[in-house]
């Protein structure tokens, strides 16, 4: 008899102890849970962007619920979510810009053309590193993609060698802002506006050699803005978003057809 | 005595690689080693759960079941103490090292259950009714050294991993394919260590 009870009582008693001692660990032990970040990162997207600049939405969620973060640095959440977030601490709502990412290339096979056949690794990092990049410009996207993979949103494309973003799609997280080596792309507000679609600075006649629709500089969009929003300097034009009235005189007086109006950006 | 622990640790992490030699413990190895981060995070966690969990089957084993010739339950215990070890000092470290916690925790769990660790504790006893001078300490070593072992051979195939992702393999072979074909010649170019540390210490 004995042969079978003694086994049998010293897994038990050795399975016993080992969940005593567990239960018992897991009391002494316990770790308080942090129950306001809990609430507040179920509110947030969960997209863990980072756009933030925190460590992921429990990173965030916790500087929130330690009062270290403002609410409303949720790029995907939008105003909903700084909303919801700022009437639970009991702050005052914050506005929120909704802003989408701008690619200022429009460097496509059409327009441009690459200064040598790339066979090396696939990615416009590694590309940059190559004299400057596969792109006869040396301002402009290469279109290997990099930004592509960096959005969690399936809201940019490479089409015809240069990157585009879907507005509607885009949730102005700022991946690809980072991920882009030639800094092609910006956030920019989601309103009427225009944008300039170009990024180099060379001088007009370089810019020309190698682009169809590159920035010149020639100062035209300047002098018919009414509203003082477009700059030139260093033979590149940009807009100030805060400036822009969206009239969209400069868009016609462009005649490299570089800039763009916002709501045209829709592909 | 020094010498003879060398010798032991030695041969745990070359001629007998728990991975690439005894082939134990390849599901991790196959599922974590897509990154070198997480591949090392992981092996430290293996390596510190097998010596723990030596640490503990060994005296249990040599104290308790052979005593009472239950030498046949050694499986069912050992893998009972496991389970409850790592469940344990996974509670542990979130309460007292935070950081170390965050680093290993998705893979402590994973562990209880890993196949390496239930070999190291049954074969260093193995080891140990073998050869009457393979002890408590000598046990400990080995499993130290199965630990480390293992984190070469993750690191080492992370490595290799990270040099396929960038290759251009045929079509039929991508993914899983490739990495076992890979594995295994990984594997084969550890059987060149036989011999090795004996020849050193020997």
């Amino acid at each position: 008899m004995n042969q079978l009870w003694i086994p049998i009582v010293i897994v038990a008693v050795i399975g016993l102890i080992a969940g005593l001692g567990l239960a018992i660990a897991s009391i002494l032990m316990a770790v308080p849970k942090d129950e306001k970040a809990e609430d507040i990162e179920a509110m947030l997207p969960g997209a863990n962007c980072g756009a933030c600049g925190y460590s992921g939405c429990s990173g965030y969620a916790k500087a929130l619920a330690h009062g270290e973060a403002q609410p409303g640095l949720c790029a995907p959440g939008g105003a909903e979510v700084a909303k919801m977030v700022s009437q639970y601490l009991g702050l005052a709502d914050v506005d929120v810009e909704a802003k989408v990412a701008v690619v200022h290339c429009l460097g496509s096979y059409d327009n441009t053309s690459d200064k040598m056949e790339y066979e090396g690794i696939q990615t416009c990092a590694a590309a940059a590193q190559l004299a400057g990049g596969v792109s006869s410009c040396r301002y402009g996207c290469m279109g290997l993609g990099d930004c592509v993979r960096s959005c969690a949103y399936g809201a940019i494309d490479v089409c015809n060698g240069v990157a585009h973003v879907e507005p509607s799609r885009c949730k102005g997280c700022s991946m690809c802002v980072k991920a882009c080596p030639k800094q092609l792309i910006s956030l920019v507000p989601l309103k009427k506006q225009a944008v300039v679609r170009c990024d180099n600075c060379d001088k007009g006649a370089m810019t020309n050699k190698v682009c169809k629709v590159g920035c010149i500089g020639c100062m035209k969009c300047q002098k018919v803005c009414e509203a003082g929003a477009v700059k030139v300097e260093h033979f590149h034009a940009t807009v100030d978003p805060e400036k822009c009235i969206g009239c969209g005189k400069c868009v016609e007086a462009c005649p490299r057809h570089c800039l763009t109006m916002m709501e045209h950006l829709q592909a | 005595m020094i010498k003879n622990l060398v010798a032991i640790f030695l041969a745990a992490i070359l001629t007998e690689n728990y991975v690439l030699n005894k082939f134990l413990g390849i599901c991790p190895f196959l599922g974590v080693s897509k990154k070198l981060n997480t591949a090392t995070g992981m092996s430290v966690a293996v390596t510190f759960v097998m010596v723990i969990a030596t640490a503990v089957t060994w005296p249990i084993y040599m104290y308790l079941l052979v005593p009472n010739q239950l030498e046949y339950l050694q499986t069912i215990v050992f893998i009972l103490i496991i389970a409850a070890l790592v469940q344990l000092i996974e509670i542990a470290l979130r309460k007292f090292m935070p950081p170390l916690y965050n680093a290993l925790g998705i893979y402590l769990p994973l562990i209880t259950t890993n196949c390496a660790v239930l070999g190291v504790t049954m074969l260093v006893i193995e080891k140990g009714a073998a050869d009457p001078t393979f002890g408590y300490v000598q046990s400990l070593v080995n499993a130290f050294g199965s630990g480390i072992g293992f984190m070469v051979a993750m690191v080492l195939f992370a490595g290799v991993r990270e040099r396929l992702e960038t290759n251009d393999i045929p079509k039929f072979l991508k993914g899983l394919p490739i990495t076992l074909i890979a594995a295994s010649l990984v594997a084969v170019s550890f059987l060149g260590f036989q011999g090795l540390v004996d020849g050193l210490l020997g």
